[in-house]
């Protein structure tokens, strides 16, 4: 099945020939698409990669977070989903006593951390016990589309190892379309640059060569 | 959402290097464009943008009670709708402080300067006169909707026509102007003064001043926001660069 | 006046003929998703935000999304200068622009949230409403907004005795009948109905049936409005 872009009501399959993935729905033995994206099959699934929309948190997601309130036992953190979510003191590294919180993590902080739980009624937790997780003290962080994180990604790491090696600069993308990045300024900006280049050009194909001669012809 | 921290510091990190996070000089604008009636309802219009920040001023004049001080005088009054569509911080409700300030600054710069000839908008003495309403609806918001907003409202003037014929005054003719004003924002942080914020520069700005200059210069009005300060050597440094850069943003205006 | 003289209206157009239209899709840089569209003289622009936390949590529903279209018309879109802010008739043209919309949105699939709908009629020859509904369906679209269909309105109505398709302002206000209608074209489900005016049932049928007939044409300029966006280009 080729990459095509559909719209929301497009038919994209057959109840019985295919299974619903992402981004469809079923109605009177027809799989709809529900959002403006790519449409592709996967496994008797036929599932729409969605073009835009916001992050929709999955366990095991690694993301960057900033705090936006301080409990005594917990932080609610904002991880640039329709939902805040909750990290509770006994899932961070350090030992917190009872009420030291804001000693740790104060609003405003930013860290990485993994999504540990979401519940039906979306409620989300997010926890800093596993290794890539810290609190980010310097470098910048830009936000993108969530939509675009896996063309940033590329296959296999293939688009960020070119990002890295291009600019020097060191990168991580959080699934929740907050990229973090420590460099020298003017590195920092081309990298930005090509980012922002990815994220209009992201539904193109042949973009891994563009992004490479974007970068070398700088 | 709160501001990150590690936003903050890159952007302090930066100012102290001498840069801003587009790569701008400190006294560059972003790239401005003017488009002059765009509105047909309108009995003049305009639509400003500048870099992702955008505004539409509509101008609309009715016939009205002059103000008992100025008889013989037109009236003009001034309105900015910060419209939810133009930022997911701005709520729907009456307006608030800033939209409140955000107009006056404007309708200060037009009626200082005298660009709108009230005097000339005169059709009865004492009884009737025409009204000219300036309102501003931002579009967009990316920083400095004081300069976009005025550079919107002027132009806006300068395609006006005043509509005689619906009010049976006899034929339409444009509205009565002289020159515009100019206006230049800057904002501080981190002890850098840059002109033409953008929203992340706005976002850790601790004073912010507006400055309306003349075609010869010279200053009509100013305003000074936010509640860091400013030294009196740096505000005379920005009315020099505000004189400089004016120059340009004039040209731009005037032109078809 | 005339209005209908010899089979053409006042603007030149046959009975069942439209305005043009043309509409674009993310036009707008804070919005999540945006759409600017004009019709005849109608200048609409939509800004989705969302969904997004619903604040304050009183008003979260815990199974679902909240639809919140906020119609809104600018002072100088309108020849008689408007006092900025809402007014009866925007209210009411919100509240079931919403009710239309929450019909095609999954919003089972985001509880507690809320889905802001901003649309700002900049310029304004009647029918505003159906084209707001028209441009915030794509701009919902362009959001990533989730949704089983597309929702298109358009207004037909009577004018001289004739069912016409698409009433200008003239032939709104001297006209006999006007009839908004917004349905999700896969499936012709009515989402929006409005009438005032005078009709006996078959102009009634006729207009509906014309009034349908042109939401599956403007349907298809949404659709092409939101594949343009992300059409595939050769290297810069």
């Amino acid at each position: 099945m080729e990459r095509k872009i559909v719209i929301p009501g497009t038919i994209v399959g057959t109840v019985g020939k295919h299974k619903p993935g992402r981004g469809t729905f079923s109605e009177e033995g027809n799989i709809y698409a529900s959002r403006l994206g790519i449409v592709e099959e996967r496994a008797g699934y036929i599932n729409v990669t969605p073009l835009s929309g916001v992050y929709e948190p999955v366990v095991g997601d690694n993301i960057i977070g900033i705090i936006g309130e301080v409990g005594r036992t917990s932080w609610m953190v904002d991880i640039n989903a329709p939902y805040p979510a909750l990290l509770r003191a006994d899932e961070v590294q350090w030992k917190i006593d009872y009420g030291e919180t804001s000693r740790f993590l104060r609003v405003g902080d930013a860290i990485l951390a993994t999504i540990a739980s979401v519940n039906e009624a979306r409620n989300i937790e997010i926890s800093m016990k596993g290794k890539p997780c810290r609190k980010i003290e310097d470098g910048i962080i830009i936000e993108i589309q969530p939509s675009k994180v896996p063309r940033i990604i590329g296959k296999n790491g293939s688009m960020v190892s070119l990002l890295r090696q291009h600019t020097g600069c060191w990168i991580f993308v959080g699934q929740n379309g907050r990229v973090w990045i420590r460099g020298e300024s003017e590195n920092i900006s081309r990298l930005v640059e090509a980012i922002r280049k990815i994220e209009r050009e992201a539904h193109t194909t042949g973009l891994t060569d563009r992004i490479s001669k974007f970068l070398e012809g700088e | 959402m709160e501001l990150s921290s590690v936003k903050k510091d890159y952007l302090y990190r930066l100012a102290k290097e001498g840069k801003r996070p587009d790569g701008r000089a400190f006294d560059e604008y972003r790239p401005i464009s003017i488009e002059k009636g765009v509105i047909k309802m309108a009995e003049g219009s305009a639509r400003v943008k500048i870099g992702n920040t955008m505004v539409l001023a509509g101008i609309k004049m009715d016939v009205g009670e002059p103000y008992p001080d100025t008889p013989e005088e037109g009236a003009m009054s001034t309105s900015a709708e910060l419209v939810p569509l133009a930022s997911p911080d701005f709520e729907a409700g009456p307006p608030r402080e800033d939209a409140i300030e955000l107009a006056r600054v404007v309708d200060r710069g037009i009626r200082e300067s005298k660009f709108i000839q009230l005097d000339k908008l005169c059709i009865e003495p004492g009884e009737k006169v025409w009204i000219v309403f300036i309102d501003l609806h931002v579009l967009d918001y990316d920083g400095n909707l004081f300069d976009a907003c005025s550079l919107a409202a002027s132009a806006a003037a300068l395609n006006t026509v005043v509509p005689n014929e619906r009010f049976g005054l006899g034929e339409d003719k444009p509205l009565p102007l002289t020159d515009p004003p100019i206006s230049c924002t800057f904002v501080k942080y981190n002890g850098v003064i840059v002109i033409d914020p953008s929203l992340e520069e706005e976002e850790v700005a601790e004073a912010r001043y507006t400055v309306a200059i003349d075609k010869n210069g010279d200053i009509r009005a100013m305003q000074k926001g936010l509640k860091g300060s400013f030294t009196v050597e740096e505000i005379k440094n920005n009315i020099k660069i505000a004189q400089k850069t004016s120059k340009k943003i004039r040209k731009l205006l005037l032109e078809e | 006046m005339e209005l209908i003289k010899d089979g053409k209206r006042i603007d030149g157009r046959l009975p069942n003929e439209m305005r043009k239209i043309k509409i674009e899709a993310g036009p707008l840089y804070r919005a999540d998703g945006s759409c600017y569209l004009e019709w005849g003289g109608n200048k609409v622009l939509v800004a989705v935000y969302g969904p997004k936390e619903a604040i304050p949590r009183h008003i979260q529903n815990p199974t679902k999304a909240l639809v919140n279209a906020r119609y809104n018309m600018a002072s100088f879109s309108v020849e008689d200068r408007k006092r900025p802010g809402p007014d009866r008739r925007s209210l009411e043209i919100s509240k079931i622009t919403s009710e239309a919309f929450e019909n095609v949105i999954l919003t089972e699939l985001f509880p507690r949230t809320i889905i802001d709908i901003n649309i700002e009629v900049l310029d304004a020859e009647a029918g505003t409403r159906c084209a707001g509904i028209t441009a915030a369906a794509v701009a919902l679209a362009d959001a990533g907004i989730p949704m089983r269909d597309i929702p298109v309105a358009c207004a037909a109505g009577k004018v001289d005795g004739v069912v016409v398709l698409d009433l200008t302002s003239e032939e709104d206000k001297k006209g006999d009948a006007d009839l908004p209608v917004a349905i999700a074209p896969r499936s012709e489900e009515i989402l929006l109905l409005q009438m005032d005016g005078h009709m006996t049932t078959e102009e009634f049928d006729q207009a509906l049936d014309m009034a349908i007939k042109g939401c599956k044409e403007i349907s298809k300029l949404q659709k092409e409005a939101l594949l343009k966006k992300y059409k595939t280009f050769e290297e810069e």
